[in-house]
């Protein structure tokens, strides 16, 4: 998908055509395509309902696949939405999981997603362009010889298992061709489950001459699947279905009302017997029809009819781009035979229709599709959908009187089967058209086309109204998606920061081009050269626990913090489980454990995402003090997430637009925030957006957040922060000299080098000082240091590290060397410390100037015998005490007027220079 | 193998043949060796103080290392030990060695690195990084430097690509992805190790001793600091990663031991070309250690700084005032080294001043004393400049004001005397307050040595009250 990097130019992105519906309540507008054109170049692509595309994700060269089922826009035009049935890419599924496919995956291939709810509501703008999407049987191999920007459907992926696709299923869906690109040649049959299997045979290559009419694909994928198993529910119940809409969010009130609207609710009732759910024209007229044909049977007749439109559905299809192409001229009779079937034996065909229409409820996208492509193939019903529906009533009744058989359709030899019903569509039909004028005008010369079939449509229109009914069936359901997901998601996101966000990624690569600063050689490693020799393994009992004893060994568990790790993983678990965010801020003294508990807690969860214990997540860990600026924060955890490299500010925009935006197959994130207080900055902005994006509702970010003050969040963060950052705080005790105790056994792990007591001492000592852990196991360390170079062992010693060695260890690492440093120090750098106090006290003040010092130096000089130093000499025996810190000074270009203050107290000289 | 010419040349010299008789092995080595060897044995002294002053130069100028530690023994194995361990057994380490300027800790760790280095295990694996806190004195610097001299792949040439940020996720990344067992160690010598404590957020420290305390790349992050307090200054949770590891480079020098020092680094060694010459000097160089002048001075020198640069310093002087004429060092000659050493910079100073600016000198000198060390300004100076000439003077003019202003200008400019801080640069210059940066030890001594000074000048300074 190298192409991508030419369309990094900007693209804009306009509704082409007049809104086809408008909600008044979310007060949205239905469009059915979208023109993407790039800035500069003149070529325009069209997005339709339908249209498989690919969507912006975050790895630039494989964007998202997936299928529109539905566009729309708020009335000011700044949001453009789609609503899409997702598919995944071989690179999306885990790399654990592919092994259940039992093959190598295609490189070209993708998976119809059913997995796990994932937003299926999509910026437009973020959508890239079309893409040729396939389906293949199960058993037929990959073609070789396509080109590259085809992909090809075999099995669905619900994030467990892998399962074929069946073609009736995902075949409509699976519909390919963009505009410009050539129908694929046959493809290996496909034999469909149900008695439709020849003509479903030949569907996509249909299809895709239909498809270089441009008419949009069928969509509407995800209601059926999604919002609600809708197939059954509505053949059987209409008010079951509708309880169970209002059941399932209630937010969808709304839609359910417009819906309402088009059809009263006493309308509904009356007509409930006949068409359980659907007002819409062609449902009643199905039903109607059914009536004449089967008027005994009726109820059975209406559980039955359902599973029949799924049956059509494929020849249906094929019988839109019937006139297009010869085929489908093969299949007009077949189609025949079948509608004749329909109405005369419904009952025999019964039971292989259930097991379709159960197919297609569980998969489904190809009645909710192929409902959307029959709207969009036919341009005129889209812009009055909603007109249509509103007049349903009255249309019925035209219906029934079966008057007025305007449209060409009539001429077709299946008009005698059905020739009400197919009067009836073909009215609304131009009905309609006629409103829906402007919205082909708009469209390129594809639109011709579509005028073109508009007859062979109204040719196949007499099997199409079970589809119809269907159609409108899933739209509605299709509004209540979408209403839900629409509130769901608007409400976390600011809309002007949506629309940024999607433009940056196009704005920032330009940035790149013209790098002002060198940039590190792309292809650079980060490697330390390796060893020719490997290094030696310890070699006795000393070394072996120095090994041990080392910080960076990791131990076989962290003893001593088993609360702390329970509740963090606890923590963790459940927000993982849950898939929702949270933080939580964990404080303690340095050494304490708090990185390596956390760790060890990562190390456990992700043991349990593997073995599918809980869904895999990703963990990453960002350090305050491993960046040069806070702000670098954002692009480490984007590379890290995504290994993209971006400036601070795209990282910024990119990992908000993640954290807001859906996104398929998200897998939850655990950010581990380390040295936290050194992200402060004085908006507090990266903290803000840390511990702002776990509550979005879509960001599934776990914040993990350590430093080393208890009170941080208090004492540095502004209250907004301080809020967002929430109450879960841990905090980490210094450890007790049993627990130092316990650390230092349980790492050396019966590697017996310490005799008790020195362990102990080392403990104490330590938990006295600072109940650092580190500081105990470097002691440790430097006590088998000098344990091995103490001349050989005394018998008793027996070769163990003993009380005397930890004490020197202990008195090198702890004690000062201030007193050894006066004492070493020289005749004159001594005087003058003396003459130092001795100004002091004369003054009564813990300051002096050099002069004055040096007058009580000179005169000490005369005492102790000595020949008086000149003042350079003493400025440069000052400055060298300076220089060691025993002395403070002030800058040495004062000269003799310089202040002197003692650094180490009177008491500690005067100690120092009385012992010689 | 007669050589009376030369003999006259060099009145030690028939002691020196005479040694050559006593001593077989020499004579035994000269009769071998060739008559190169011959010869030099009686090279023309010229070139003999040629090359006793470019070994010791050598030697006194921290050129050359020492062959084996001197009074650090202790400190040089525990530090070849813990580098030894970095090199050959990957183990992460920090240590800082801390001592006093002139200690002795870059000569510490330069032995250690050339013992460790003989080691050809060791040579080959280990990775060096020299980092200095005057050099490199902020992180952005410091990574570069540390890139380059690790050669990681984002060098190109002699330079490094990339922003700041860049570099130390580089850094960090090559550091993070080698491992105890395969990846080189790395040795990191952190110079000034007190002024990288000064970086922004200490970045640099936190992530090196980081790297040491977990299971990276093996590194030996090696401070070298004269300041005690250096672990004060480390922010506590650098502290933490530090293991606290320091090596105290104090000597307890004694003088005898100082003595002995000073006799070895004068010493030439046995394989000295011309060893007659060679033997002659050490004898010299025995003397002048034991002469009691020489030894005062060299006591004097102790007392003042046990540091061996002061002495290196005042050896050389010795050095130099060897000529042809005189091969040897003289007690004289460190006498007279010793005196250029201890002289006072700024009574130096005052030597060069005008009669003027020295009364003015002499006049601010009173006037300390009267009010205390308080701050005078040009026209206190002035005035009590005039008294002077009322009273007593015979031999100086009344001078113009603008003539007092011009030397207390010079004054001012030669840092004698400084303005008090903060006095307003608002204020006309005559009313500046000032004070002075002599001791009156120096002026009194400056007057002394100043030549030609008049008596009346003298006496005026000597007196107690102006």
């Amino acid at each position: 998908m190298k192409y991508f990097t030419r369309l990094r130019v900007r693209r804009v992105y306009k509704w082409r055509g007049d809104p086809l519906a408008f909600n008044r309540k979310l007060k949205t507008y239905d469009y059915g395509s979208l023109a993407i054109s790039v800035e500069g170049l003149p070529r325009t692509t069209v997005i339709v309902v339908g249209q498989h595309i690919l969507i912006e994700g975050e790895d630039e060269d494989d964007p998202y696949v997936a299928k529109v089922t539905r566009l729309f826009g708020d009335d000011s035009g700044k949001q453009k939405k789609a609503v899409v049935q997702w598919f995944a890419r071989v690179s999306e599924v885990p790399a654990s999981k592919l092994k259940l496919l039992g093959r190598e995956p295609h490189p070209q291939e993708i998976f119809y997603y059913q997995g796990r709810v994932c937003e299926d509501e999509v910026n437009a703008e973020s959508i890239l362009r079309p893409v040729k999407v396939k389906h293949l049987d199960g058993a037929a191999p990959f073609p070789d010889s396509d080109d590259k920007d085809t992909l090809f459907v075999k099995m669905s992926w619900d994030s467990k298992i892998f399962r074929v696709v069946p073609s009736a299923v995902v075949d409509p869906a699976s519909e390919p061709a963009p505009a410009f690109s050539p129908p694929p040649r046959s493809k290996p049959s496909l034999p469909p489950s149900p008695p439709c299997s020849p003509p479903a045979a030949t569907p996509t290559s249909r299809r895709v001459s239909r498809r270089t009419l441009s008419t949009p694909e069928p969509a509407e994928v995800r209601c059926s699947w999604g919002s609600m198993s809708t197939g059954k529910v509505r053949s059987l119940e209409a008010e079951s279905h509708h309880s169970a809409t209002k059941l399932s969010a209630s937010k969808c009130l709304s839609a359910t009302r417009r819906k309402a609207s088009a059809r009263t609710p006493g309308v509904r009732k009356k007509l409930q017997l006949c068409s359980p759910e659907k007002t819409s024209p062609e449902d009643a007229m199905d039903q109607l029809l059914d009536q004449e044909l089967e008027s005994e049977m009726m109820l059975v007749q209406r559980l039955s009819s359902s599973p029949p439109q799924a049956l059509h559905l494929t020849p249906h299809r094929k019988g839109h781009t019937a006139p297009a192409s010869p085929l489908s001229h093969r299949l007009t009779p077949l189609r025949k035979a079948q509608g004749g079937r329909d109405a005369e034996d419904a009952i025999p065909i019964k039971p292989s229709s259930v097991v379709l229409q159960q197919l297609s409820e569980t998969d489904s996208p190809p009645p909710a599709s192929r409902g959307d492509s029959t709207r969009a193939t036919t341009p005129s019903r889209r812009k009055e959908a909603k007109a249509a529906r509103e007049s349903a009533l009255a249309v019925l009744v035209e219906v029934d009187n079966e008057n007025s058989p305007m449209l060409p359709a009539a001429t077709t030899p299946r008009s005698s089967k059905r020739k009400s019903a197919l009067l009836v569509s073909s009215r609304i039909r131009k009905q309609l058209h006629l409103l829906n004028n402007d919205q082909v005008l708009n469209s390129d010369g594809e639109d011709e086309d579509e005028d073109v079939f508009v007859p062979s449509k109204a040719l196949q229109s007499s099997s199409e109204e079970d589809e119809e009914e269907e159609e409108e069936e899933l739209d509605s359901d299709q509004e209540v998606g979408a209403k839900k997901s629409r509130v769901g998601s608007r409400t976390p996101r600011s809309k002007g920061k949506r629309g940024t966000s999607a433009r940056t990624p196009r704005k920032t690569p330009n940035k790149k081009i013209t790098p002002s600063t060198p940039q590190t050689p792309r292809y650079a490693t980060p490697i330390i050269p390796s060893r020719s020799l490997p290094a030696r393994c310890p070699a006795n009992v000393l070394e072996e626990a120095r090994a041990r004893l080392h910080v960076s060994s990791v131990p076989e568990s962290l003893p001593c913090r088993e609360q702390e790790f329970q509740d963090i993983y606890s923590f963790v678990e459940s927000k993982i489980v849950d898939g929702t965010g949270g933080c939580m801020y964990i404080s303690g003294v340095p050494g304490t454990g708090k990185t390596a508990t956390v760790h060890e807690v990562m190390r456990c969860l992700q043991h349990a995402a593997e073995v599918d214990e809980i869904p895999p997540f990703h963990f990453i860990e960002i350090n305050g003090m491993k960046m040069t600026d806070p702000h670098q924060a954002y692009v480490q955890i984007l590379q890290k997430l995504t290994s993209q490299k971006a400036t601070a500010d795209h990282a910024a925009a990119l990992l908000e637009k993640r954290f807001s935006n859906p996104a398929p197959r998200k897998e939850s994130t655990v950010l581990l925030v380390d040295e936290l207080d050194l992200l402060w900055t004085r908006k507090q902005n990266v903290m803000y957006n840390l511990f702002d994006w776990p509550t979005r509702r879509h960001a599934r970010l776990v914040v993990l957040t350590i430093a080393n003050t208890m009170d941080l969040p208090e004492r540095i963060m502004i209250n907004r922060v301080a809020s967002r950052l929430g109450l879960t705080r841990m905090s980490f005790q210094p450890y007790s000299f049993k627990q130092l105790q316990q650390i230092i056994t349980s790492r050396l792990n019966k590697v017996k080098a310490f005799e008790e007591d020195a362990l102990q001492l080392v403990s104490r000592k330590v938990a006295a000082l600072s109940g650092d852990a580190r500081r105990c196991l470097d002691i440790c360390r430097r006590a088998t240091e000098i344990c091995e170079h103490s001349a050989p062992p005394t018998p008793s010693a027996s070769g163990l590290v003993g009380m005397s060695h930890v004490m020197e260890a202990l008195n090198e690492m702890f004690s000062s060397a201030y007193i050894t440093a006066i004492k070493c120090a020289s005749v004159q750098e001594q005087l003058f410390l003396r003459a130092v106090i001795a100004e002091f006290r004369r003054l009564g003040l813990e300051e002096a100037t050099f002069q004055q010092v040096f007058v009580q130096h000179q005169a000490l000089c005369r005492v102790e015998g000595l020949q008086p130093i000149s003042v350079s000499e003493g400025l440069a025996v000052c400055q060298r005490l300076g220089a060691c810190r025993l002395l403070l000074l002030e800058p040495s270009r004062l000269g003799v007027l310089q202040r002197v203050r003692l650094n180490v107290s009177q008491d500690d000289v005067l100690y120092a220079l009385k012992a010689d | 193998m007669l050589q009376p010419i030369r003999v006259r040349d060099e009145p030690n010299q028939e002691v020196v043949i005479a040694g050559q008789v006593v001593f077989p092995r020499m004579r035994k080595n000269r009769s071998i060796m060739s008559k190169r060897k011959a010869k030099y044995a009686h090279l023309p002294i010229g070139e003999s103080i040629t090359q006793v002053q470019s070994m010791l130069r050598e030697r006194l100028c921290n050129q050359r290392l020492p062959d084996k530690p001197e009074g650090t023994e202790a400190q040089h194995k525990h530090l070849l030990e813990l580098l030894r361990r970095t090199a050959i057994h990957g183990e992460s380490n920090s240590v800082l060695i801390v001592g006093p300027r002139g200690a002795g800790k870059t000569m510490l760790l330069k032995c250690v690195l050339r013992d460790l280095l003989e080691d050809k295990e060791a040579q080959k694996s280990l990775l060096q990084v020299h980092l200095n806190g005057l050099l490199q004195t902020d992180d952005r610097i410091a990574l570069k430097e540390i890139t380059r001299q690790l050669h990681l792949e984002n060098v190109v040439g002699d330079k490094v690509f990339g922003s700041f940020a860049e570099n130390l996720a580089f850094l960090l990344e090559a550091l993070k992805k080698g491992d105890r067992s395969s990846s080189r160690p790395v040795l990191f010598i952190l110079d000034e190790f007190d002024l990288f404590a000064h970086h922004k957020n200490q970045t640099l420290l936190y992530n090196l001793l980081d790297v040491s305390q977990s299971a990276q790349a093996p590194i030996a992050v090696v401070g070298i600091t004269c300041r005690l307090d250096v672990l004060e200054l480390l922010e506590k949770r650098v502290k933490s990663r530090f293991s606290h590891r320091q090596i105290h480079l104090l000597s307890s020098l004694t003088f005898t031991q100082y003595l002995q020092r000073v006799q070895s680094q004068l010493s030439l060694p046995q394989d000295f070309p011309d060893v007659k010459f060679a033997q002659d000097w050490n004898d010299s160089i025995k003397t002048l250690c034991e002469d009691k002048s020489a030894e005062e001075a060299l006591r004097r020198h102790f007392n003042s700084s046990k540091d061996f640069r002061s002495l290196h310093i005042l050896l050389m002087l010795c050095l130099s005032r060897v000529t042809v004429a005189k091969p040897v060092i003289k007690p004289a000659d460190l006498l007279e080294a010793s005196r250029l050493c201890f002289v006072d910079a700024k009574a130096n100073m005052l030597h060069g001043l005008s009669i003027l600016e020295l009364c003015l000198i002499i006049a601010m000198k009173h006037l300390n004393d009267v009010y205390e060390g308080e701050p005078f300004n040009l026209q206190m100076v002035h005035n009590e400049f005039k008294k002077f000439l009322q009273r007593k003077s015979n031999s100086m003019y009344n001078f113009e004001q603008p003539v007092i202003m011009k030397a207390f200008e010079h004054l001012q400019q030669l840092e004698l005397i400084r303005p008090v801080d903060g006095s307003a640069a608002k204020t006309q210059k005559e009313y500046q307050l000032m004070r002075l940066m002599l001791d009156h030890s120096q002026i009194m001594e400056a007057l002394q040595k100043y030549p030609l000074c008049p008596t009346d000048v003298k006496q005026w300074a000597m007196s107690a009250f102006g």
